[in-house]
């Protein structure tokens, strides 16, 4: 992971940046309805995979437990949705996520590679089963509704959520954690003997990017304003991340945001233009992304802008 | 008595299919790296083949057993040769092997679930065969239940068979082991991971024809059989596949169990077993 080179471009990074967030702050005063309905689903998907690439990216523990965050903090706002008030709400979807993963991360310790991914996998289904059983045994009803919020303030929710994510992605990159996490991803028994407190550093991170997911997903159920265990806690939501990452290519710290973005976006226009065909092309996108851009889309642009020095990426994904 | 006899025979029962499903996935795994999340897709295209040539056809679906079996096996082998293969080759660690045909398989999943959808409609399906129910010691079972522990015994005790005797399964044992040194001793590395992954699409199928004369069956039924399997090849070990089989039956007991005190609580037990078995004995109940 190339910090030096990044850090070189910082002033007009953050001047792009900056540019971007004021564009977006101040589209619902210009912008058509629909516009900001779209930018809202986009955020959505760019908030999973930020939060996702937070832990995942440089650790390479790759986790599929984000619906089980997701979901959480989806529930968090049907349940307590007419009672509080909505940045309270966000605050405890959040803290949901957050509280989920630090006990699935206390738990998961022990375990690596293929064995982690499995354990994340049978999270997201296990809490996805208990809340069903749950709801429909002891709640009395599967689904539940959830009181709906004007347009405009779920969008300004997410870019909120998304600019916190942002940040905390980029100061856990440069502080010590992150180096830490990134030791880890190189080599865990070396980051242990050179001491770095190798379970605190992963449960603590793994914590942080649910809170993400959480808060997003508390959010996200006002716009749906029906849920029920199988569409919070639909696995797509654990897959999506992962897969948005790879799209968008995890070696650099924009990757996964142009990733979830452009990957957002196909989602809308491959809906609306071919309804019934959507998925079939979505699954075959993914497998040609998985099959001829190992280095994701970013590393593509790259590739073609330096005039194919393609070794200086090899090493960006393990 | 005759409620544990019931329980008993309830379990294994299901338990035969869940050991078919679970063996297909843990050979592609342990052998090809391939943690084939669509597994359940080919369960289910396994299901609608036989269903489709029993209604057109009207041909008896333990015959379709073995007309789809060839079909299938060609489909799988060259669903790995033209993906898999090439992830293979060009990923650098195994991490990433396995990593990249996770998602890779993720995206087949959605492709071949929805070519289904296309082709049969969401409309849930069934037919009867064997519907006469064999009465044993106070209990009643349908006749076409029975079949499947005994067609999946056939089925394990063939592939035990092929495994153990002949080359090729020597081969595949020796590309499990080491794929880089058994390609040095002149194994067909490509092609015999490649034929691992056929074989397993082929237990999916037949898993699916199974299914198909017992249960009812829809395109998008795949992935709790997905999730069936994953649970039963940790439980036997990730890769072992005698473990798959004895797992599947304890599986099979374990979910009728439940299901006689709490029926809504068999999925939940199932995972809950799931990570503590990951947490406490990831190699399995036949670990090391």
């Amino acid at each position: 992971m190339n910090i030096a080179r990044v850090t070189s471009k910082r002033p007009f990074f953050l001047g792009l940046l900056c540019l971007i967030l004021i564009l977006l702050s101040t589209l619902p005063v210009y912008g058509p309805g629909y516009t900001v309905v779209l930018l809202t689903s986009i955020l959505l998907y760019v908030i999973l995979t930020l939060s996702w690439t937070i832990f995942s990216g440089p650790s390479g523990y790759i986790s599929l437990a984000s619906a089980a965050f997701f979901g959480a903090g989806m529930y968090t706002s049907a349940i307590l949705g007419k009672t509080l008030p909505l940045p309270v709400i966000i605050g405890i979807g959040g803290l949901a996520g957050f509280l989920l993963a630090l006990l699935a991360g206390a738990l998961t310790l022990r375990l690596r590679g293929m064995y982690f991914i499995m354990f994340t996998f049978g999270l997201s289904q296990l809490v996805q089963h208990v809340v069903l059983w749950w709801e429909a045994h002891i709640g009395g009803t599967i689904g539940r509704f959830v009181i709906l919020i004007d347009v405009t303030t779920v969008y300004y929710a997410m870019l909120v959520i998304f600019v916190m994510a942002l940040l905390t992605a980029y100061f856990i990159r440069r502080s010590r954690l992150g180096l830490a996490l990134q030791s880890i991803g190189e080599n865990e028994e070396a980051a242990a003997h050179s001491g770095v407190n190798v379970t605190l550093v992963k449960v603590i991170t793994f914590a942080i990017s649910a809170f993400f997911m959480g808060a997003a997903g508390a959010i996200m159920a006002t716009r749906w304003t029906y849920i029920d265990p199988s569409i919070a806690f639909n696995v797509l939501y654990s897959f999506m991340p992962v897969l948005m990452a790879i799209f968008g290519g995890m070696g650099q710290f924009y990757g996964p945001i142009i990733g979830a973005a452009i990957f957002a976006y196909l989602e809308e226009v491959l809906i609306t233009r071919f309804p019934y065909y959507y998925m079939l092309l979505f699954g075959i996108i993914l497998v040609v992304v998985i099959l001829y851009l190992p280095n994701g889309f970013v590393g593509l642009v790259q590739k073609w802008w330096k005039g194919g020095l393609a070794g200086q990426h090899a090493n960006t994904r393990r | 008595m005759v409620t544990l006899l019931n329980i008993i025979i309830d379990g294994l029962l299901t338990g035969g299919i869940y050991s078919v499903i679970a063996m297909g996935f843990g050979l592609q795994y342990g052998v090809a790296r391939v943690l084939n999340v669509s597994h359940g897709e080919f369960i289910m295209l396994g299901a609608f083949a036989t269903w489709s040539l029993y209604i057109a056809f009207g041909i008896n679906p333990l015959v379709s057993l073995v007309i789809c079996g060839p079909v299938l096996i060609i489909i799988g082998f060259l669903i790995h040769r033209t993906l898999f293969t090439r992830i293979r080759t060009s990923s650098e660690s195994l991490a990433a092997v396995e990593g990249n045909s996770l998602l890779a398989s993720f995206g087949l999943l959605f492709i071949i679930q929805n070519i289904a959808l296309l082709i049969w409609g969401p409309f849930i399906r069934g037919l009867t065969f064997l519907t006469y129910s064999v009465h044993f010691g106070g209990t009643a079972f349908g006749a076409n239940r029975l079949i499947t522990p005994l067609v999946a015994v056939v089925i394990s005790l063939a592939f035990y068979l092929f495994l153990a005797r002949a080359r090729l399964g020597k081969a595949i044992r020796a590309a499990a082991q080491d794929p880089a040194v058994a390609g040095l001793m002149g194994v067909n590395i490509n092609r015999v991971l490649a034929l691992c992954f056929g074989l397993g699409v082929l237990m999916a199928g037949l898993a699916g024809s199974l299914i198909s004369i017992t249960y009812t069956i829809t395109p998008t039924m795949g992935f709790e059989y997905t999730a069936i399997a994953f649970i039963v090849v940790v439980l036997g070990g990730l890769g072992n596949i005698a473990g798959s089989f004895i797992g599947g039956f304890i599986l099979g007991l374990i979910g009728s169990i439940v299901t006689y005190f709490e029926p809504g609580l068999a999925l939940i037990a199932y995972y809950v077993i799931f990570m503590l078995l990951l947490m406490v004995r990831p190699t399995g109940i036949l670990g090391k």
